[in-house]
């Protein structure tokens, strides 16, 4: 691929990009919006946020692993018993990492 | 509060809040970061010059659709469908887009149009989640702060990958820190039974979905969702239970 097909890629895919984002901050206002969508938002965040996690826990090499060898899945388990106790994101992390680490070197 | 604040006062306020924004938003690096440094790398053994290579992350500054566009380009694919495939990898951006809008609209296009510049997928859910705590005056300084943050180490990391290369150590297991950063996140978003349901509809369709190309996997089970939570509301509000709090 030569140099001037690589910016053709990079400045339509910047255009395509910011079109999408810019989208509902300039072109609809949200009072204009219908009001299933308004009240359809406050489920954006926890949905993104659980198909975002749920496939790095329970999926292994692709297919759904729900047993001990899978390692995310127990060191997750562990991690989001503290996100829940504790609702602090280091010790969660740490926590995660660390019992993830341990039960690689088992 | 107020708009009486002195200028002073005001200043410090949303310097806190820029600070604040670029904080929040260091745990999510340490799953970022390393995807930043593989992606140089890998754009540069695609046979991407460095510049260009940087480029990508200048100005498209979209990691999924960043890493899709590589891979096509090094199968030869036509500029065309690189670039129609970026737009399909990024339509998940419209929800995000329409979630913050109600807390952005009011804002002049000077905010606006640098703001949706930064709406990736870790600034939105590091904005969302101060946008839930009330008090939206400065907020806009928050969402800059960790946007800026992001895109800083965006940058940082490709140019590492570009420059440092193969000498990396591929799959430490930072990666792994990204999900458990978004379980803090999740957290404070699940506050009743419609939002347990989308989330878990969510996070059901994901699973049954994985393998769906163009970050659909994350776009269509996330509609989904949604469509679950709402659809449990309207039927609990119709059924006269005005609070959906859990049993």
């Amino acid at each position: 691929m030569n140099r001037i097909e690589l910016w053709i890629i990079i400045l339509g895919g910047m255009v395509v990009t910011y079109l999408i984002r810019l989208s509902f901050f300039l072109f609809i206002p949200p009072d204009r919006m219908p009001e299933w969508v308004q009240r359809g938002l406050r489920y954006v965040p926890p949905a993104v946020l659980a198909a975002l996690i749920a496939p790095d826990l329970l999926l292994l090499d692709g297919a759904l692993r729900l047993s001990f060898d899978n390692h995310r899945l127990v060191a997750g388990s562990i991690a989001a018993l503290v996100a829940w106790r504790t609702r602090n994101t280091w010790l969660t992390i740490v926590s995660g990492l660390l019992t993830f680490g341990l039960l690689s070197l088992l | 509060m107020s708009s009486s604040n002195s200028r002073a006062g005001s200043f410090s306020k949303l310097r806190l809040e820029f600070l604040g924004g670029a904080r929040d938003q260091l745990p999510i690096l340490l799953g970022v970061f390393p995807f930043g440094v593989i992606f140089g790398a890998l754009a540069v053994s695609a046979g991407i010059p460095p510049f260009e290579a940087q480029s990508f992350s200048l100005f498209i500054f979209a990691g999924s659709a960043q890493f899709i566009a590589v891979s096509l380009i090094s199968g030869a694919a036509s500029p065309f469908l690189v670039i129609l495939t970026i737009l399909v990898v990024n339509l998940r951006h419209l929800l995000y887009s329409a979630s913050i809008a109600p807390h952005v609209f009011h804002l002049s296009n000077l905010w606006k149009i640098p703001l949706s510049w930064l709406l990736t997928d870790e600034a939105f859910i590091v904005a969302s989640a101060r946008y839930r705590k009330g008090s939206p005056e400065l907020a806009h300084w928050y969402f800059l702060g960790t946007g800026l943050m992001l895109w800083a180490a965006w940058q940082l990391s490709t140019f590492l990958g570009i420059t440092l290369g193969a000498l990396i150590p591929p799959g430490i297991g930072l990666d792994f820190a990204l999900p458990l950063t978004f379980m803090t996140l999740i957290l404070p978003t699940l506050t009743d039974r419609p939002t347990w349901t989308a989330a878990c509809a969510a996070g059901a369709f994901s699973i049954v979905l994985a393998n769906l190309p163009f970050k659909l996997g994350l776009l269509i089970p996330a509609v989904l969702g949604i469509g679950v939570g709402l659809g449990m509301e309207m039927r609990s509000t119709r059924a006269g239970h005005a609070n959906g709090d859990p049993a």
